[in-house]
């Protein structure tokens, strides 16, 4: 099917084909570092950001994407196998995927910056976003689609171990750690993928949960616990960490008991989840408590005519990278249908 | 391009004899962090390369390096400035980070 309801409108779109058809809101740019006013500017990259970029550059709207210039492609690009998209029989790797969405976007047409948004300003009718090297690029709609970062343990010695021992990337350090003990911290399908895939290189490696069972879906919890090389510690916290000039040990207290030990190992992987990279729109857009932005009903709408969110960005539940492209769609949808009520000035 | 290859058979003569302050790119084709990163180190390898040599090292063609500088996570930089490390960096960074590092490298 085709996915352009308003093709017909030749309205929105005709900025994109040269400005051939200008609209009363259009704004020459002129200023330096000014780009032109676009219909969308899309922040963030990973399967919600490139979506709607594959979208609205399909539908003529001339996006431009601030990608990110260090994490461009998003979550996906540290995992290993995707085994669950579909399209993929035989899965995909987490980058090949991101790599392919991405020339999607760019075989429409979408501007790709490589680099961060470092400044939003969504008051106003023209939105402007500013990128580290100044450049301001200006959209009558932004799609915030900055996903979510890693969340750390928050314990004393974490940031000196940090690239000393404390890794948040099993696919980049897990080399680091051949024929050692390691452990991995967590218990969802992220610290499931890292325990399997650390035990390429590793001797054992160890799964601390603070539960007695793990989150993460079952066929990868069946494979974690059948693996001989993983050994589970439930009902365990990471509560302090020893060693030098790397990291030698791991304190752990069990969460029934309270009783602490001590655990050998070179290494600890972190996969306890993400907290929503919102901080640029903190007091812009609404969020809710941890930090996720609200949207109106299952729609993208923020509580900003012409802001969209979507991805990891708002999805508190299920964080997949299918659902992240879907919401991108959406997102991509609705801000068609506001720069259409735009131009039809129902808006 | 201005960023060089250095090896574990190179590595002393290459950074650690090397009369200006060398910036070490830590990287194996595996990691996809390391590859956001080099386009950037390519950049600002042509902006510096009056004050800077810019080098690049392949931790899984070249294990022995790595190992002596402690290196555990990539991307790891490390700047250098008479054979001594005067400071290291580790995960991704942005463009200006990146800058400010060098700048506040070479006033030293």
């Amino acid at each position: 099917m085709t996915s352009n309801p308003f093709a017909t409108s030749g309205i929105v779109s005709g900025l994109g084909l040269g400005g051939l058809k200008p609209t009363a809101a259009a704004v020459p740019s002129g200023q330096q570092g000014e780009t032109r006013v676009r219909d969308v500017v899309i922040v963030g990259s990973g399967p919600a950001g490139y979506t709607a970029a594959i979208y609205c550059a399909r539908d003529g709207l001339d996006p431009v994407v601030l990608e990110g210039s260090i994490d461009a492609g998003g979550a996906l690009m540290t995992t290993t196998d995707v085994e669950n998209f579909p399209g993929f029989p035989d899965g995909v790797p987490g980058p090949d995927l991101m790599a392919k969405m991405r020339a999607q976007a760019a075989r429409f047409g979408a501007e790709l910056i490589a680099d961060d948004a470092v400044d939003i300003d969504l008051s106003g009718e023209i939105k402007r976003v500013t990128d580290s090297e100044g450049n301001v690029y200006r959209g009558r709609t932004v799609i915030l689609a900055m996903g979510a970062g890693y969340r750390k343990l928050g314990i004393p010695g974490e940031d000196e171990y940090s690239g000393r021992g404390i890794s948040w990337c099993a696919t980049c350090d897990g080399f680091f750690y051949k024929g050692k003990d390691i452990a991995v911290v967590g218990g969802g399908d992220s610290a499931a993928e890292e325990a399997t895939f650390l035990t390429r290189f590793a001797n054992s490696v160890t799964l601390i949960h603070r539960r007695d069972q793990l989150r993460a879906s079952k066929i990868m919890a069946e494979r974690v616990l059948a693996d001989p090389k993983i050994i589970p510690a439930w009902n365990t916290r990471v509560v302090g960490f020893g060693g030098s000039p790397t990291l030698q040990e791991l304190i752990l207290r069990d969460t029934a008991t309270g009783a602490e030990r001590t655990l050998a190992v070179a290494g600890l992987f972190e996969a306890i989840g993400h907290d929503p990279r919102s901080a640029l729109v903190v007091g812009q857009v609404d969020l809710d408590e941890s930090g996720y932005v609200e949207v109106d009903g299952d729609s993208t709408r923020t509580n900003v005519p012409g802001v969209f969110a979507c991805g990891d960005l708002v999805d508190r539940t299920y964080r997949q990278a299918i659902t992240a492209a879907g919401t991108g769609c959406r997102a991509a949808l609705d801000a068609e249908r506001y720069l259409e009520s735009l131009a039809d000035g129902t808006h | 391009m201005a960023v060089i290859e250095v090896t574990d058979a190179n590595f002393a003569n290459t950074v650690l004899h090397s009369s200006k302050p060398v910036l070490v790119d830590y990287w194996a084709d595996w990691c996809a962090p390391c590859r956001q990163l080099s386009p950037i180190i390519d950049e600002l390898s042509v902006t510096y390369r009056d004050r800077m040599v810019f080098a690049k090292l392949d931790t899984n063609a070249n294990p022995n390096v790595p190992m002596q500088q402690g290196v555990m996570s990539l991307p790891t930089l490390q700047f250098f400035v008479n054979g001594q490390v005067v400071q290291a960096l580790q995960g991704g960074k942005t463009k200006a980070a990146l800058v400010k590092a060098i700048e506040a490298v070479l006033e030293g």
